[in-house]
């Protein structure tokens, strides 16, 4: 009988790595990030997880050891944040074209300068093109739950693409949280072993990582492109039989007492915890208040996400990023280009916040929901708002 | 330990070569490529099973163009720098799931091939963090002294004075202004169990050596030099002959370095450098001065390589001392 | 041999733009990269050392059953080291005709 007992996130995503069996963990250390790496180092070092650990110079050659050990058909696991995020750039878009599954969880923190350790998704967000499948926990337990779907969504022979699993660092990551954490019997059920489509094996040679010129280059995007937004599909599938082992529910958007809502809060992450007890004190007040909270960001659910809003008025969009010189943030950035051609759609308020790890407050998110209806009322043109910012 | 290792080892003559190509001919490589030559070479001595490792540089780009494949071999191009991490968890992989029974166990040995570029510049530190972790691999840099494939500029292995296209002979300076950076020193600081220079030349060298190295548990490392004839401006018919007087003039000697202790093989053919360096038109702007610069450097580099090889030998000799240095 | 294109619709490229056939890149002639010039052997000379064998950047030559090597007129490029290298000088680089 599953128990849910308090556990640190990190500590509980570590447990999850090592439920899912995985044969290659390759890590370098950055902060938030610390502990899942720490604690799966301890769990291969005392026999208990079955898997070679690598403790790499660097997360550039994290990522790059885990992308040849899914090549020789390795479950392969990494973990970084930030900066190592940064690093590790140019081949986030190398994994993905070249089709290994394997499954990265980020520790969000924000992107130097200044050096700051502290929660944002500023680390995240310019990896919005490189072609990963992208999810946002918002609690521990949909840290542990979202690592496991990870792993079956990115092996799956349609998708066959690498996945990262995000959670706010510090803010989610250590913090302690009610788990219940899968048995391993069930989750093997859930997750079976890692069956290689393309795979170095030398009775059978291929070549992977070739090179190509302009007259195949689109093709492989196309077909890259096709995987992640069929993916949107496999997700589904896998959490309709993660739902039938582990009884709990997942959706791409999900919605929090939209009913009758016109305005909504849109957020990702655990932010979204703290922004749903602001709905609760604002739907007491008779506000008619919402929320939907994105938890699939790539590939975008274009279509959950015109059903999650569907009657709202104003959209609150929530930003912990900042997309400099342009528009405000990525997801208000995504949403207003969704809504572009739909004839009738909300007003949508842009509010960056947040960053850097600057604490938000449910007063803040009653503010942003206010301000969003306040401006939709006056017909305020719809640019961006960051809030906090310190004027005197 | 290597003793272990090499028990069963046999060297290669010129009747007992191997006769697998695991690069196939079609490849893009320039008209004689010494670059192409070595990786030949190399992968015939180490032979299958195996799984080649690419970084991005004249090598991968001329076996890969899609749809062909010269690698009749398994073979993964990555990217430019990370060719020994990329490796390193290959060689995990496959260790975990022989460990765990998904693959059937046995020896594959796991072969990096990079340029200079890729290992002495912008791979080093990947390729320090491999050796440092002590990965059972091979890495062989392919050391065609510059960034050939993206147009002849210089790297830390250009040899000093010669003529690249961001080391050019201008009025002020004339070529690379510093020496070639010693990848094998830096590889024997690493304490792995063998490192080896080798040119195409010697083939038999080389090939034992790349067997040796396959053969060992643990890192080895293999720096094999790779003339470009179409970046040294010699002629297509020259990479053998060049590859030769590298190693009579002593600017590349050949030598193992196995278990930390030194084995030169001895020149008995020395020749002044200018033999070498008249061959190339990288080399043509030098003056009689630099070439003696070059001269001299050269001699005193040999005379450290001997006193490396020969200072073991006199360290075991000396008496255990109670007073510090 | 047929043009090697890389035209094929997205759908059959195979995913990850891997190449599935190894070293089919011996469907390529190299040997079209000769600026007219080829190797020829005096059998009279050589003493089938493999020296033009080991030292072919493109394993253009290959040891038939009596002993002597033969030239791979496909895949030479032509480079001449053969000829340089044979350590009998029976190899010498000539014109060739069309």
């Amino acid at each position: 009988m599953p128990t849910r007992k308090g556990m640190e996130v990190s500590i509980a995503v570590s447990e999850a790595v090592k439920l899912a069996n995985v044969d290659v963990i390759s890590a370098y250390p950055i902060t938030p990030q610390t502990h899942i790496v720490e604690h799966l180092s301890e769990l291969v070092a005392d026999g208990d997880l079955k898997a070679a650990f690598v403790p790499v110079e660097s997360e550039h050659s994290a990522l790059s050891a885990a992308i040849g050990a899914a090549a020789v058909g390795a479950r392969a696991y990494t973990a970084t944040s930030s900066q190592g995020l940064a690093l590790m750039h140019e081949l986030m878009f190398i994994a993905s074209s070249i089709r290994m599954p394997l499954v990265m969880t980020v520790t969000n923190r924000a992107i130097s300068a200044p050096i700051n350790i502290w929660n944002d998704l500023s680390d995240i967000m310019p990896q919005r093109d490189c072609g990963w499948v992208q999810l946002f926990a918002i609690n521990g337990q949909e840290a542990v739950d979202l690592t496991l779907h990870a792993f079956r969504i990115a092996e799956d022979p349609r998708v066959l693409l690498p996945v990262v699993v995000n959670l706010d660092g510090f803010i989610l990551s250590h913090v302690i949280e009610p788990v219940e954490m899968p048995d391993q019997a069930t989750v093997d059920r859930f997750l079976p072993v890692f069956k290689p489509v393309l795979r170095l094996d030398p009775d059978q040679p291929v070549s992977l990582g070739n090179f190509g010129s302009p007259d195949v280059f689109i093709e492989v995007k196309k077909q890259v492109e096709e995987a992640l937004i069929g993916s949107e599909k496999v997700a589904a599938e896998v959490w309709k039989d993660f739902e039938s082992l582990f009884g709990r529910t997942y959706k791409p958007v999900e919605s929090y007492k939209t009913k009758g809502a016109e305005t909504l809060l849109v957020t990702m992450g655990s932010i979204t915890e703290t922004a749903m007890t602001a709905v609760d004190a604002m739907r007491e007040k008779g506000q008619k208040v919402g929320l939907i909270h994105i938890r699939l960001w790539r590939p975008f659910p274009f279509k959950e996400f015109f059903q999650a809003i569907r009657g709202a008025k104003v959209l609150a969009v929530v930003d912990r990023a900042l997309v400099t010189g342009g528009v405000g943030g990525p997801v208000g950035l995504e949403i207003k280009s969704a809504l572009f051609e739909k004839k009738e759609r909300p007003y949508v308020a842009e509010f960056v916040a947040g960053l850097g790890g600057r604490d938000l407050t449910v007063e803040v998110f009653a503010e942003m929901a206010s301000k969003a209806g306040r401006y939709a009322k006056a017909g305020k043109e719809m640019h961006y708002e960051m809030i906090g910012v310190r004027e005197k | 330990m290597i003793a272990e290792d090499l028990k069963d080892f046999k060297r290669f003559t010129p009747k007992t070569l191997p006769k697998e190509e695991p690069l196939v001919f079609g490849h893009r490589a320039c008209q004689g490529c010494g670059e192409v030559l070595a990786l030949r070479m190399v992968a015939k001595a180490i032979g299958s099973p195996m799984i080649a490792v690419s970084a991005t540089g004249c090598m991968e780009i001329i076996s890969s163009p899609y749809p062909q494949t010269a690698w009749a071999v398994p073979w993964i191009h990555v990217a430019f720098e990370n060719s020994a991490a990329v490796a390193s968890g290959i060689e995990v992989g496959l260790k975990t799931l022989m460990a765990k029974g998904r693959i059937p166990e046995r020896k594959i040995t796991v072969v990096t091939f990079a340029g200079d570029g890729g290992t002495a510049d912008i791979g080093l530190q990947s390729l320090s963090g491999a050796m440092e972790r002590g990965h059972d691999f091979v890495y062989v840099c392919l050391d065609n002294e510059a960034y050939m494939n993206t147009g002849i500029q210089r790297s830390s292995e250009t040899p000093f004075g010669a003529m690249t296209t961001t080391s050019p002979a201008g009025k002020i300076t004339a070529g690379q202004t510093t020496w070639k950076k010693n990848l094998p020193a830096i590889m024997a600081a690493h304490d792995i169990p063998y490192v080896a220079t080798a040119s195409p030349a010697y083939y038999l060298d080389l090939m034992n050596k790349a067997k040796k190295a396959a053969l060992i548990q643990g890192p080895a490392y293999l720096h094999v030099y790779s003339p470009c004839p179409t970046g040294w401006r010699h002629g297509t018919d020259l990479a053998v002959e060049v590859s030769r007087l590298v190693v009579e003039t002593n600017i590349f000697p050949l030598y193992e370095v196995i278990e930390g202790k030194y084995v030169v093989r001895k020149n008995t053919r020395l020749k002044p450098v200018e033999e070498y360096l008249k061959q190339q038109r990288r080399f043509s702007h030098l003056t009689p001065e630099l070439i003696q610069i070059i001269q001299k450097r050269v001699d005193a580099e040999y005379e450290k390589l001997l006193k490396l090889e020969g200072a073991k030998e006199e360290k075991k000799e000396e008496p255990p001392t109670e007073e510090g240095a | 041999m047929a043009k090697i294109d890389a035209l094929h619709p997205w759908k059959e490229v195979p995913i990850g733009c891997a190449i599935l056939e190894a070293g089919n890149s011996r469907q390529l002639k190299t040997g079209d990269w000769r600026s007219k010039i080829r190797p020829v052997t005096d059998k009279e000379k050589c003493i089938k050392c493999g020296m033009c064998w080991i030292f072919c950047p493109d394993m253009a030559y290959s040891q038939n059953t009596d002993g002597y090597f033969d030239w791979n007129t496909y895949y030479c490029k032509g480079c001449g080291i053969c000829a340089r290298e044979c350590p009998k000088k029976a190899i010498q680089m000539i014109a060739e005709e069309e």
